[in-house]
Protein backbone atom coordinates (compact mmCIF):
# COMPACT_ATOMS: atom_id res chain seq x y z
CA UNK A 1 0.00 0.00 0.00
CA UNK A 2 1.65 3.82 -0.95
CA UNK A 3 1.72 6.19 1.56
CA UNK A 4 -0.72 8.00 0.12
CA UNK A 5 -3.32 4.94 -0.11
CA UNK A 6 -2.16 5.30 3.65
CA UNK A 7 -3.16 8.76 4.25
CA UNK A 8 -6.63 8.53 2.52
CA UNK A 9 -7.36 5.37 3.91
CA UNK A 10 -7.37 7.04 7.42
CA UNK A 11 -9.33 9.89 6.24
CA UNK A 12 -11.66 8.46 4.42
CA UNK A 13 -12.34 4.73 4.31
CA UNK A 14 -11.55 3.99 7.67
CA UNK A 15 -12.44 7.27 9.38
CA UNK A 16 -12.10 6.93 13.02
CA UNK A 17 -15.19 8.74 14.07
CA UNK A 18 -17.38 7.78 11.02
CA UNK A 19 -16.54 4.46 10.25
CA UNK A 20 -15.01 2.96 13.55
CA UNK A 21 -16.66 4.27 15.92
CA UNK A 22 -13.46 4.64 18.00
CA UNK A 23 -12.80 7.47 20.56
CA UNK A 24 -16.52 8.35 20.94
CA UNK A 25 -15.81 9.89 24.71
CA UNK A 26 -13.94 12.97 23.15
CA UNK A 27 -15.60 12.83 20.07
CA UNK A 28 -19.36 13.73 22.12
CA UNK A 29 -17.55 15.74 24.72
CA UNK A 30 -15.43 18.57 23.12
CA UNK A 31 -17.69 19.00 19.84
CA UNK A 32 -19.64 21.99 21.44
CA UNK A 33 -18.17 24.35 18.89
CA UNK A 34 -15.91 24.08 15.52
CA UNK A 35 -12.83 25.53 17.26
CA UNK A 36 -12.80 23.33 20.57
CA UNK A 37 -13.42 20.31 18.07
CA UNK A 38 -10.55 21.37 15.38
CA UNK A 39 -8.32 22.46 18.54
CA UNK A 40 -8.77 18.61 20.43
CA UNK A 41 -8.34 16.82 16.93
CA UNK A 42 -4.79 18.59 16.54
CA UNK A 43 -3.62 17.78 19.82
CA UNK A 44 -4.95 13.84 18.94
CA UNK A 45 -2.71 14.20 16.11
CA UNK A 46 -0.29 15.00 17.73
CA UNK A 47 -0.33 12.14 19.63
CA UNK A 48 -1.14 9.66 17.77
CA UNK A 49 1.81 10.39 14.71
CA UNK A 50 4.42 9.98 17.37
CA UNK A 51 2.82 7.00 19.23
CA UNK A 52 2.84 5.56 15.87
CA UNK A 53 6.46 6.16 15.01
CA UNK A 54 7.58 5.32 18.39
CA UNK A 55 5.71 1.92 18.48
CA UNK A 56 6.47 0.59 15.21
CA UNK A 57 10.70 1.89 16.07
CA UNK A 58 9.98 -0.43 19.05
CA UNK A 59 7.86 -2.85 17.74
CA UNK A 60 10.47 -5.85 17.62
CA UNK A 61 11.97 -4.93 20.76
CA UNK A 62 9.01 -5.40 23.24
CA UNK A 63 7.70 -9.01 23.83
CA UNK A 64 3.89 -9.56 23.11
CA UNK A 65 3.04 -10.63 26.49
CA UNK A 66 4.05 -6.75 27.79
CA UNK A 67 3.46 -5.14 24.52
CA UNK A 68 0.17 -3.18 26.02
CA UNK A 69 1.65 -2.16 29.23
CA UNK A 70 4.67 -0.87 27.02
CA UNK A 71 2.26 1.12 24.35
CA UNK A 72 0.36 2.68 27.33
CA UNK A 73 3.42 4.20 28.95
CA UNK A 74 4.42 5.50 25.57
CA UNK A 75 1.29 7.10 25.15
CA UNK A 76 0.87 8.40 28.72
CA UNK A 77 4.13 10.23 28.19
CA UNK A 78 3.67 11.52 24.79
CA UNK A 79 -0.03 13.24 26.04
CA UNK A 80 1.74 14.02 29.88
CA UNK A 81 4.50 16.13 27.34
CA UNK A 82 1.80 17.49 25.42
CA UNK A 83 -0.15 18.83 28.24
CA UNK A 84 2.98 20.31 29.79
CA UNK A 85 3.89 21.64 26.54
CA UNK A 86 0.53 23.33 25.92
CA UNK A 87 0.28 24.69 29.41
CA UNK A 88 3.82 27.13 29.14
CA UNK A 89 3.35 27.64 25.39
CA UNK A 90 0.19 28.29 24.74
CA UNK A 91 -1.93 28.59 27.69
CA UNK A 92 -4.99 30.01 25.55
CA UNK A 93 -5.88 26.71 24.25
CA UNK A 94 -4.79 24.69 27.00
CA UNK A 95 -7.69 27.02 28.95
CA UNK A 96 -10.03 25.68 26.91
CA UNK A 97 -8.85 22.13 26.27
CA UNK A 98 -7.44 21.21 29.90
CA UNK A 99 -9.97 19.13 31.26
CA UNK A 100 -9.62 16.61 27.86
CA UNK A 101 -6.27 16.22 27.34
CA UNK A 102 -5.40 13.71 29.48
CA UNK A 103 -8.04 11.83 28.45
CA UNK A 104 -6.28 11.59 24.96
CA UNK A 105 -4.41 8.99 26.82
CA UNK A 106 -7.65 6.39 27.14
CA UNK A 107 -8.47 7.67 23.46
CA UNK A 108 -8.78 3.75 21.83
CA UNK A 109 -8.22 5.21 18.34
CA UNK A 110 -4.64 5.49 19.61
CA UNK A 111 -3.90 2.36 21.17
CA UNK A 112 -5.95 1.01 18.36
CA UNK A 113 -3.39 2.07 15.63
CA UNK A 114 -0.65 0.84 17.80
CA UNK A 115 -2.20 -2.50 17.30
CA UNK A 116 -3.82 -2.74 14.42
CA UNK A 117 -0.97 -0.55 12.18
CA UNK A 118 1.80 0.91 14.09
CA UNK A 119 2.87 -2.77 15.73
CA UNK A 120 2.91 -4.48 12.11
CA UNK A 121 4.11 -1.60 9.40
CA UNK A 122 7.54 0.30 9.05
CA UNK A 123 8.12 3.74 10.72
CA UNK A 124 7.63 5.49 7.51
CA UNK A 125 4.21 4.00 7.10
CA UNK A 126 3.36 4.72 10.49
CA UNK A 127 3.67 8.40 10.74
CA UNK A 128 1.76 8.47 7.46
CA UNK A 129 -1.32 6.19 9.19
CA UNK A 130 -1.39 8.71 12.12
CA UNK A 131 -1.22 11.91 9.69
CA UNK A 132 -4.25 9.88 7.70
CA UNK A 133 -6.27 9.02 11.00
CA UNK A 134 -5.40 12.38 12.52
CA UNK A 135 -6.93 14.35 9.98
CA UNK A 136 -9.68 12.46 9.71
CA UNK A 137 -10.38 13.01 13.44
CA UNK A 138 -9.61 16.01 13.29
CA UNK A 139 -12.19 16.86 10.59
CA UNK A 140 -14.89 15.01 11.82
CA UNK A 141 -14.61 16.70 15.02
CA UNK A 142 -14.87 19.52 13.88
CA UNK A 143 -17.74 19.18 11.37
CA UNK A 144 -19.59 17.60 14.26
CA UNK A 145 -18.39 20.83 16.22
CA UNK A 146 -19.73 22.74 13.37
CA UNK A 147 -22.94 21.72 12.46
CA UNK A 148 -23.64 21.60 16.93
CA UNK A 149 -22.53 24.98 17.08
CA UNK A 150 -24.72 25.95 14.26
CA UNK A 151 -27.97 24.39 15.20
CA UNK A 152 -27.14 25.61 19.30
CA UNK A 153 -26.01 28.83 18.70
CA UNK A 154 -26.51 30.47 15.35
CA UNK A 155 -23.05 31.27 14.99
CA UNK A 156 -19.98 29.17 13.54
CA UNK A 157 -15.84 29.50 13.92
CA UNK A 158 -16.54 31.44 17.26
CA UNK A 159 -14.06 31.32 20.21
CA UNK A 160 -13.81 33.70 23.30
CA UNK A 161 -10.67 31.80 24.37
CA UNK A 162 -9.01 33.37 21.34
CA UNK A 163 -10.72 36.59 20.58
CA UNK A 164 -12.45 35.26 17.39
CA UNK A 165 -16.28 36.57 16.53
CA UNK A 166 -17.26 33.93 14.28
CA UNK A 167 -19.87 33.61 11.55
CA UNK A 168 -22.93 34.62 11.93
CA UNK A 169 -25.11 32.37 9.74
CA UNK A 170 -28.77 32.80 11.77
CA UNK A 171 -30.06 35.41 14.30
CA UNK A 172 -28.70 33.69 17.71
CA UNK A 173 -32.29 33.83 19.10
CA UNK A 174 -32.76 31.04 16.67
CA UNK A 175 -30.47 28.68 18.62
CA UNK A 176 -31.46 25.56 19.51
CA UNK A 177 -29.68 24.74 22.95
CA UNK A 178 -30.34 21.77 23.12
CA UNK A 179 -27.17 20.82 20.34
CA UNK A 180 -24.62 22.42 22.71
CA UNK A 181 -25.54 19.86 25.50
CA UNK A 182 -24.82 16.37 25.21
CA UNK A 183 -27.86 15.19 23.56
CA UNK A 184 -27.86 17.05 20.67
CA UNK A 185 -23.55 15.36 20.72
CA UNK A 186 -25.56 12.00 19.83
CA UNK A 187 -28.29 13.32 17.80
CA UNK A 188 -26.13 15.36 15.66
CA UNK A 189 -23.61 12.44 15.67
CA UNK A 190 -26.11 10.00 14.84
CA UNK A 191 -27.40 11.87 11.42
CA UNK A 192 -23.83 13.17 10.01
CA UNK A 193 -22.88 8.90 10.47
CA UNK A 194 -25.96 8.27 8.48
CA UNK A 195 -25.13 11.17 5.54
CA UNK A 196 -21.77 10.33 5.26
CA UNK A 197 -21.70 6.16 5.42
CA UNK A 198 -24.27 7.20 2.50
CA UNK A 199 -22.25 9.05 0.57
CA UNK A 200 -19.17 6.93 0.89
CA UNK A 201 -21.18 3.82 -0.17
CA UNK A 202 -22.85 5.64 -3.04
CA UNK B 1 15.52 -8.22 13.48
CA UNK B 2 13.31 -10.84 14.89
CA UNK B 3 11.14 -10.11 17.55
CA UNK B 4 12.12 -10.58 21.61
CA UNK B 5 10.59 -13.54 23.71
CA UNK B 6 7.95 -13.29 26.29
CA UNK B 7 10.36 -14.71 28.78
CA UNK B 8 10.21 -13.65 32.25
CA UNK B 9 14.02 -12.13 31.94
CA UNK B 10 13.09 -10.44 28.89
CA UNK B 11 9.70 -8.79 29.90
CA UNK B 12 10.97 -7.27 32.79
CA UNK B 13 13.98 -5.30 31.17
CA UNK B 14 11.78 -4.19 28.45
CA UNK B 15 9.10 -2.50 30.94
CA UNK B 16 12.13 -1.64 33.06
CA UNK B 17 14.02 0.38 30.54
CA UNK B 18 10.55 1.64 28.72
CA UNK B 19 10.00 3.44 32.33
CA UNK B 20 13.12 4.69 33.09
CA UNK B 21 13.38 6.36 29.30
CA UNK B 22 9.94 7.79 30.01
CA UNK B 23 10.27 9.08 33.51
CA UNK B 24 13.62 10.62 32.25
CA UNK B 25 11.99 11.99 29.17
CA UNK B 26 9.10 13.61 31.40
CA UNK B 27 11.03 14.77 34.16
CA UNK B 28 13.72 16.39 31.44
CA UNK B 29 10.51 18.69 29.86
CA UNK B 30 8.96 19.17 33.17
CA UNK B 31 12.34 20.95 33.98
CA UNK B 32 11.93 22.68 30.83
CA UNK B 33 8.46 23.92 31.43
CA UNK B 34 7.75 24.20 35.39
CA UNK B 35 9.64 27.59 35.20
CA UNK B 36 7.36 28.89 32.16
CA UNK B 37 4.88 27.72 33.71
CA UNK B 38 4.90 29.33 37.10
CA UNK B 39 5.33 32.59 35.43
CA UNK B 40 2.34 32.04 33.20
CA UNK B 41 0.21 31.76 36.72
CA UNK B 42 2.25 34.62 38.32
CA UNK B 43 1.23 36.86 35.44
CA UNK B 44 -2.33 35.80 35.33
CA UNK B 45 -2.70 36.56 39.22
CA UNK B 46 -0.55 40.18 38.86
CA UNK B 47 -3.13 40.92 36.12
CA UNK B 48 -5.85 39.13 37.53
CA UNK B 49 -5.35 41.40 40.89
CA UNK B 50 -5.22 44.36 38.77
CA UNK B 51 -7.97 43.57 36.28
CA UNK B 52 -10.46 42.95 39.43
CA UNK B 53 -9.09 46.04 41.43
CA UNK B 54 -9.78 48.30 38.18
CA UNK B 55 -6.91 49.90 38.75
CA UNK B 56 -3.38 49.25 37.15
CA UNK B 57 -1.66 51.50 39.49
CA UNK B 58 -1.86 49.91 42.74
CA UNK B 59 0.47 48.09 45.46
CA UNK B 60 -0.15 44.35 46.32
CA UNK B 61 0.50 43.41 49.91
CA UNK B 62 1.92 40.21 50.73
CA UNK B 63 -1.01 37.61 50.25
CA UNK B 64 -2.95 36.06 53.28
CA UNK B 65 -3.84 33.03 53.48
CA UNK B 66 -7.38 32.62 55.83
CA UNK B 67 -9.47 29.66 56.54
CA UNK B 68 -12.86 29.00 57.57
CA UNK B 69 -15.40 26.33 57.87
CA UNK B 70 -18.34 26.96 55.85
CA UNK B 71 -21.28 24.65 55.81
CA UNK B 72 -18.78 21.61 56.85
CA UNK B 73 -16.64 22.26 54.41
CA UNK B 74 -12.69 23.82 55.34
CA UNK B 75 -12.36 26.56 52.73
CA UNK B 76 -8.74 28.72 52.01
CA UNK B 77 -9.09 32.48 51.08
CA UNK B 78 -6.07 34.21 49.92
CA UNK B 79 -6.32 37.29 50.22
CA UNK B 80 -4.25 40.34 48.88
CA UNK B 81 -4.83 43.48 50.27
CA UNK B 82 -4.19 46.57 48.07
CA UNK B 83 -3.54 50.13 48.13
CA UNK B 84 -2.70 52.88 45.76
CA UNK B 85 0.68 54.31 45.49
CA UNK B 86 -0.49 57.09 47.62
CA UNK B 87 -0.56 54.54 50.31
CA UNK B 88 -4.70 54.79 50.41
CA UNK B 89 -6.72 51.54 51.02
CA UNK B 90 -8.43 50.64 47.76
CA UNK B 91 -10.08 47.43 49.14
CA UNK B 92 -8.41 43.52 48.75
CA UNK B 93 -8.28 41.02 45.75
CA UNK B 94 -9.62 37.37 47.60
CA UNK B 95 -8.78 34.40 45.87
CA UNK B 96 -11.71 31.83 46.62
CA UNK B 97 -13.10 28.86 45.15
CA UNK B 98 -16.00 26.45 45.08
CA UNK B 99 -17.35 23.11 43.18
CA UNK B 100 -18.71 24.28 40.66
CA UNK B 101 -20.22 21.69 37.68
CA UNK B 102 -17.02 19.74 36.72
CA UNK B 103 -14.80 20.52 39.69
CA UNK B 104 -13.02 23.25 41.28
CA UNK B 105 -14.02 26.86 40.21
CA UNK B 106 -11.64 28.99 41.67
CA UNK B 107 -12.51 32.84 41.10
CA UNK B 108 -10.34 36.43 42.27
CA UNK B 109 -12.84 39.24 43.39
CA UNK B 110 -11.62 42.22 44.35
CA UNK B 111 -14.05 44.49 46.56
CA UNK B 112 -13.35 48.21 47.69
CA UNK B 113 -12.88 48.68 51.33
CA UNK B 114 -17.32 48.54 52.19
CA UNK B 115 -17.55 45.31 50.03
CA UNK B 116 -18.71 46.41 46.75
CA UNK B 117 -17.79 44.05 43.98
CA UNK B 118 -15.18 45.90 41.83
CA UNK B 119 -14.31 43.37 39.19
CA UNK B 120 -13.94 39.15 38.84
CA UNK B 121 -11.88 37.08 36.94
CA UNK B 122 -11.42 33.22 36.77
CA UNK B 123 -8.68 31.63 37.93
CA UNK B 124 -9.31 28.31 36.89
CA UNK B 125 -12.21 25.86 36.19
CA UNK B 126 -12.92 22.45 34.99
CA UNK B 127 -16.85 23.79 33.54
CA UNK B 128 -18.24 22.83 30.40
CA UNK B 129 -16.65 24.07 27.08
CA UNK B 130 -19.68 26.64 25.97
CA UNK B 131 -21.89 26.54 28.97
CA UNK B 132 -20.21 26.74 32.39
CA UNK B 133 -16.87 27.92 31.22
CA UNK B 134 -18.39 31.20 29.86
CA UNK B 135 -18.40 32.34 33.31
CA UNK B 136 -15.31 34.49 32.63
CA UNK B 137 -17.62 36.91 30.29
CA UNK B 138 -21.14 36.12 31.42
CA UNK B 139 -20.82 38.35 34.90
CA UNK B 140 -19.11 41.10 33.16
CA UNK B 141 -20.37 44.71 33.91
CA UNK B 142 -20.69 45.08 29.88
CA UNK B 143 -23.48 42.47 29.94
CA UNK B 144 -25.95 44.92 31.71
CA UNK B 145 -27.65 45.49 35.26
CA UNK B 146 -29.30 41.91 35.38
CA UNK B 147 -26.49 39.30 34.52
CA UNK B 148 -23.33 41.37 36.22
CA UNK B 149 -22.17 41.01 39.89
CA UNK B 150 -19.70 44.15 39.65
CA UNK B 151 -21.06 47.18 41.52
CA UNK B 152 -23.37 44.73 43.97
CA UNK B 153 -23.19 44.48 47.18
CA UNK B 154 -22.96 40.61 48.27
CA UNK B 155 -24.71 42.23 51.91
CA UNK B 156 -26.34 44.82 50.32
CA UNK B 157 -28.85 42.69 47.28
CA UNK B 158 -29.90 39.33 47.27
CA UNK B 159 -26.96 38.02 45.96
CA UNK B 160 -28.00 34.52 44.20
CA UNK B 161 -29.84 33.57 40.86
CA UNK B 162 -32.64 34.51 39.71
CA UNK B 163 -34.00 31.09 39.50
CA UNK B 164 -33.35 31.04 43.42
CA UNK B 165 -35.26 34.34 43.58
CA UNK B 166 -31.93 36.29 43.65
CA UNK B 167 -30.95 39.65 41.60
CA UNK B 168 -28.64 38.04 38.89
CA UNK B 169 -29.48 36.17 36.43
CA UNK B 170 -27.40 32.69 35.69
CA UNK B 171 -25.68 31.84 32.92
CA UNK B 172 -28.06 29.82 30.27
CA UNK B 173 -27.82 26.47 30.90
CA UNK B 174 -25.72 26.56 33.40
CA UNK B 175 -27.05 27.17 37.07
CA UNK B 176 -25.14 24.86 39.07
CA UNK B 177 -21.79 26.94 37.81
CA UNK B 178 -23.54 30.05 38.36
CA UNK B 179 -24.86 29.19 41.74
CA UNK B 180 -21.02 28.19 43.05
CA UNK B 181 -19.62 30.89 41.72
CA UNK B 182 -22.32 33.34 43.35
CA UNK B 183 -21.27 31.27 46.76
CA UNK B 184 -17.70 31.60 46.12
CA UNK B 185 -18.02 35.35 45.95
CA UNK B 186 -20.29 35.09 48.78
CA UNK B 187 -17.92 33.06 51.28
CA UNK B 188 -15.37 35.51 50.70
CA UNK B 189 -17.53 38.72 51.34
CA UNK B 190 -19.14 36.89 54.86
CA UNK B 191 -15.46 35.83 55.59
CA UNK B 192 -13.21 38.13 54.65
CA UNK B 193 -15.39 41.54 54.53
CA UNK B 194 -18.04 41.39 57.19
CA UNK B 195 -16.15 38.74 59.53
CA UNK B 196 -14.24 41.00 62.44
CA UNK B 197 -10.47 41.04 61.10
CA UNK B 198 -8.22 39.21 63.80
CA UNK B 199 -4.89 41.97 63.04
CA UNK B 200 -3.53 39.75 60.52
CA UNK B 201 -6.25 39.45 57.56
CA UNK B 202 -8.95 41.40 56.26
CA UNK B 203 -9.63 44.44 53.60
CA UNK B 204 -10.48 46.57 57.04
CA UNK B 205 -7.15 46.89 57.88
CA UNK B 206 -5.59 50.09 57.18
CA UNK B 207 -2.05 49.35 54.98
CA UNK B 208 1.37 51.07 55.81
Amino acid sequence: MSNFKILMNGIVKENPTFVLLLGMCPTLGTTSSAINGLSMGIATMFVLILSNLIISLIKNLVPDMVRIPSYIVVIASLVTVLQMLMQAYVPGIYATLGLFIPLIVVNCIILGRAEAFAAKNNPVASIFDGIGIGLGFTMALTLLGLVREFLGTGVIFKSDDFGIPGLTLQGEQFGMLMFVLAPGAFIALGYLIAIVNKIRKA
Amino acid sequence: MKKLKSSLTNMALVLTIIAVVAGAVLASINAMTAPQIEKINADNLAAGIKKVMGSDDINVAEPQEKTATIAGKEKTFTVYNVTDKQGQNLGCAVKTSENGFGGELQVLVGFDPTGTILGYTILQHAETPGLGAKAGLWFQPENGEKRTVVGKNPGQCNFTVSKDGGDIDAITASTITSRAFLQAIQNAYDEIIVKPTDGTTGATEQSK
